[in-house]
This record gives C-alpha cells, structure tokens and sequence, in this order.
C-alpha cells in the first residue's frame, strides 16, 4: 500500500445531480519481482499436481493470460528440461453478455497441439465471477476433448457467481465491487505490476 | 444508477466506435472500423478451420436472407456466416415470394421485421434500395449485399482482407482497377475502403466506363487517392494489385467500347503487362471470369485465389454479422 495516487476528476455540468466515478488512489498488490516469483510458485504446483509436465498444454485466455502462460512455460523449462506447448484461446464469441457491452474485439485462437489426452491449463489474469472461465471451457470442448482441464490466475478477487473456482491462485484478494483489480503485463502496458484500484461513487450536486 | 464499475466489466477490451447498426457502403467507415473488421474476420478464419464449425455467439438471432436478383455465392456465404455463428438463417428468393406477386419491398420488409428479424440481408437491383429499408425499420439492422450499380460493401470488405493478406499492408500500396468500373458496385465499394485504409487507387479502361464522378478530364482526382488513366501500359507501373473486371459482352452494342478485340489488345491483363508491374503483384478478379478476354487464361489459372477467396467472404460475413449484433442494444442509425 506504499504509492497512492489521485487520478482525474472531471466535473462539467452534465454531471451534475448524478451519481458519478471519481478514479481514487491506487494501491500496488504485486510489484515485478512479485509476478516473477508468483509465477515461480505456480509453474512448479502445475508440474507437481500433474506428476510432471509431459501432458501439460497451458492455455492463456486472450489478452494478457497470453503473456502470463508463455512465462509460466518458460519457468518450468528452467527447472523441469520439458518444453510445454503454449496456446491462446478467445472466448468473446462464447460470452453470454453479448449486447449488453461495446463491441469486444475478437482475438486468433490458436492451439500448437491437438488438445486430445492433454491437461490443458488455462491461464487468465484475475478470476471474479467465474463466467470468462466457464465461456473459456466451453470454448475449449468445441476445440476437442482434454483429458482434465484446470485453471490458474495471478489473483483472486472473490465474487464468485458460478460453481467454478481456480486450482492455482497467485494472490486471494478479498475486494468489493467498487474496487478493480489490474495486473499488467509488460508486453501490453509496459510494466508488471497487479495494481487495486478504488472506484469511489460520490453523488455531486 | 445500480452501475458498480465505471466502464465495460473489467479485463475486457472493447472498441472505442460506435456501435454500427447497418451495413449499406464502406463510405462512413474510417480506417479505425475497417481495421476491427478485417482483424475480427481473420479470428473468425480459425473457427473455419475447425473441425466443429459453430461457435454459440448469435444462438437464438434470427438473420434474414433476402436476395431479389440471382446470386448463389453472396448468399451462400450468408447463410454460411450466420450459420457458423448459431444464428437461424432464413432464404428468401425472388420467384416463389409475394414480391412476385407484386408486394412492395417495404411491406415485405416491415412482415420480416415483425417476424422478429435481427439481421436483414438484402440484395437489390435498385440502387439505394437498402438505405430505404434502414430508414423505414426500426428494429432490424440491414446490410447491404449489392443494390444495382452502388454498393457492396462485403465484397469490398473480402478484396481488402484477400490484399492485406497479401501485402500485409494496404497504406501506400497502389490498386489498378481495369475495366467497366461504371457498372461495378463492388468498385465503387472497393475504392472507398481502399482509400480509407491508406491505398492510391488507379482505374483503367475505356474512357466510356469510368463513373463520371470519377473521371475528371482536367487530370485532378475528384476523390483524394483516386487517379484515372485510360493507357493500362501507363496506369499498370509498379502497382501492387491488379484488379480485372468482367467485360459483359453487350457493352459493345451498347457503344460503349469499340471491339472486343480492341479491348483485349489495350486492356487485358497478360504476362507482359504483369511484367511492368512489381514483381510478385497480386492479381484479382470478382468472377465470374472471361477467359481470353480481360485476363488470359494462364493468369487466370495460375493465380486464382477462388478457395482463399471463398474462406475469407465467409469469414468477412461472420465479423460483420457479429459487429452488428453488439450494437443491437440502443446503437444509433448508421
């Protein structure tokens, strides 16, 4: 909870007498070395639950599971000599809140192996409901018949809405719904960090 | 207000424009929309590729098909689009509908509507049919598959996928359009996607086929990065596509063009005129082809993208389909 900073207000007229999001302070959950070590920790219960990483087909879910996969693999080739296959899965044509949002861009979906008889983990950067990862499996049965799918994530939010949970979590993070949780990735924001994020409601009148 | 987060849920990226309600030409689209388009296409390539074909994301979207000219390619690769998406695709052709008896084409579009169409798909030989449609219906977003001599923008959308694959940009690169651009929809498409993703755009032909908005006798271009020059041996240097278009045979009747053997000795794409172009230039043709004609039968054969063309309108179709259904809740016109 070392940096906090205030980010815009923006005050015109039209939000006056509404309820409007003020961007408050934000706290840092994970710095770099933190991620580094994070993933560490997951690349070796992965190998350890699944009795090596023979099978192992890790999945990032498009966009920043993509790069959080690719470096778990690279962290089991460094202690495990075992070269584990990377894909990336899109599931925007899976979710079930279609219209209800802007339109979602639509990112490749591209699997290195056939997915049959291999334990595919999917990899996504923070689990809160649970309904990315059920489209994610859905997603993933169309593409063919793993033997056992599990599911990791940096961080944990809480707010469950369906009977998934993650099998490896980097970080639990009990939050409200006021909060957002960030990870970001160096490939896309230029930094790793997992950041938390206060999204007060004020009313201004 | 319930709302808990300030923006779309989090984690999720969305694109900042605005959501599109219908489809009719590509000239309100700006490089921003085409890029989303042709990126979204080229995930959707993969489902094809696939051994299930389908994905869940239009299940219970009705798309209407509704074709009152001949076509079987655009509408088969409708229905196929709607079909990989779950959509219900429903054909209705010309002969055997009540247009042919006599209904008009609003009041067979406002009966579809009220069958609850989400999508409809129409192909019309009057110009300017589809913008009456999305004028008059207010629940059922409409796309333009080729009304007369205008628009047809999905063909476009496909050409400007089949040459960023090839080119792997389109900003600088240099078209050729040879032929009767004046009764071509897809051209006129073509150059406002062209022109909008950064491409100069030279059209060829016999001075009696260019679109008169087009050919400006002073040499300026009417339209920024647009250029006519009736000699192909001129207009052909160092161009990066070539595209021939069908030369329809009463055209000559009509005055229009002196001979067909004059027109192929000054306008058929053959292997010498390939030769003043960049090496390795793609070649295109909307099809069907006149062999012998406006191209030669070797390069006809030899560089025929019809399997690649065939995937990518497929694919073209399932991202503007999907496009348009995310803007199905409170988007504005157009």
């Amino acid at each position: 909870m070392a940096r906090a900073k205030l980010v815009v207000y923006v005050t015109t007229s039209y939000h006056f007498g509404r309820e409007v999001f003020l961007s408050q302070p934000e706290h840092s959950l994970m710095t770099a070395e933190d991620m580094r070590r994070v993933i560490g920790r997951i690349a070796h219960e992965v190998v350890e639950r699944n009795h090596g990483a023979a099978d192992v087909l890790l999945v990032g879910l498009q966009r920043r599971g993509v790069p959080l996969a690719n470096r778990i693999a690279a962290a089991i080739a460094s202690f495990e000599r075992a070269d584990v296959p990377v894909g990336a899965l899109d599931i925007n044509l899976y979710r079930d809140d279609l219209t209800s949002r802007p339109q979602p861009l639509v990112r490749p979906t591209r699997l290195p192996v056939p997915i049959e008889g291999r334990v595919a983990v999917l990899v996504d950067d923070v689990f809160f409901t649970g309904r990315t990862a059920r489209a994610a499996l859905n997603a993933l049965m169309d593409l063919g018949r793993p033997t056992v799918v599990q599911l990791a994530v940096m961080v944990d939010r809480g707010h469950r809405e369906l009977p998934i949970r993650p099998d490896y979590v980097g970080m639990n993070v009990p939050t409200s719904h006021d909060q957002e949780i960030q990870v970001r990735v160096s490939e896309f924001d230029e930094v790793d960090e997992v950041v938390l994020i206060e999204h007060e409601r004020r009313v201004l009148v | 207000m319930t709302t808990r987060a300030p923006a779309a849920a989090p984690g999720i990226e969305a694109t900042s424009l605005q959501p599109r309600r219908h489809l009719l030409d590509l000239d309100d689209m700006g490089f921003a929309e085409i890029t989303t388009i042709l990126d979204s296409a080229e995930a959707m390539r993969e489902v094809l590729h696939r051994s299930i074909k389908k994905v869940p994301s239009l299940r219970g979207k009705v798309v209407l098909t509704l074709f009152l000219e001949p076509s079987t390619r655009t509408r088969v690769s409708f229905e196929q689009a709607g079909k990989m998406l779950s959509a219900d695709v429903i054909n209705i052709g010309g002969s055997g509908s009540s247009a042919e008896k006599g209904e008009s084409l609003l009041n067979t579009a406002l009966t579809l509507q009220a069958m609850h169409a989400d999508i409809l798909i129409i192909r019309h030989e009057a110009s300017g049919a589809p913008y009456f449609l999305a004028r008059s219906l207010e629940n059922t977003s409409v796309v333009n598959a080729g009304d007369g001599r205008h628009a047809h923008p999905t063909q476009a959308l496909l050409d400007l996928l089949t040459m960023r694959d090839h080119l792997e940009s389109l900003a600088g690169a240099k078209v050729v359009i040879v032929g009767d651009a004046l009764h071509s929809r897809v051209v006129r498409s073509d150059i406002f996607g062209l022109v909008a993703s950064g491409a100069s755009v030279t059209l060829s032909g016999p001075p009696t086929m260019i679109p008169l908005d087009l050919l400006n006798p002073r040499g300026a271009p009417s339209l920024p990065g647009v250029a006519v020059e009736p000699d192909l041996d001129t207009a052909i240097v160092d161009a990066d596509v070539v595209m021939a278009l069908r030369i329809q045979k009463e055209r000559q009747d009509a005055g229009m063009m002196p001979s067909l053997r004059e027109y192929t000795r000054r306008w058929q794409i053959n292997e010498d005129r390939m030769r003043l172009a960049k090496p390795g230039a793609l070649i295109m043709h909307p099809g069907p082809m006149n062999e012998g004609v406006e191209i030669t039968s070797s390069l006809a054969h030899g560089s025929a993208q019809i399997e690649e063309q065939v995937t990518n309108g497929v694919a073209v179709r399932m991202a503007v389909l999907y496009q348009l259904l995310q803007g199905s809740d409170g988007g504005s016109l157009t």
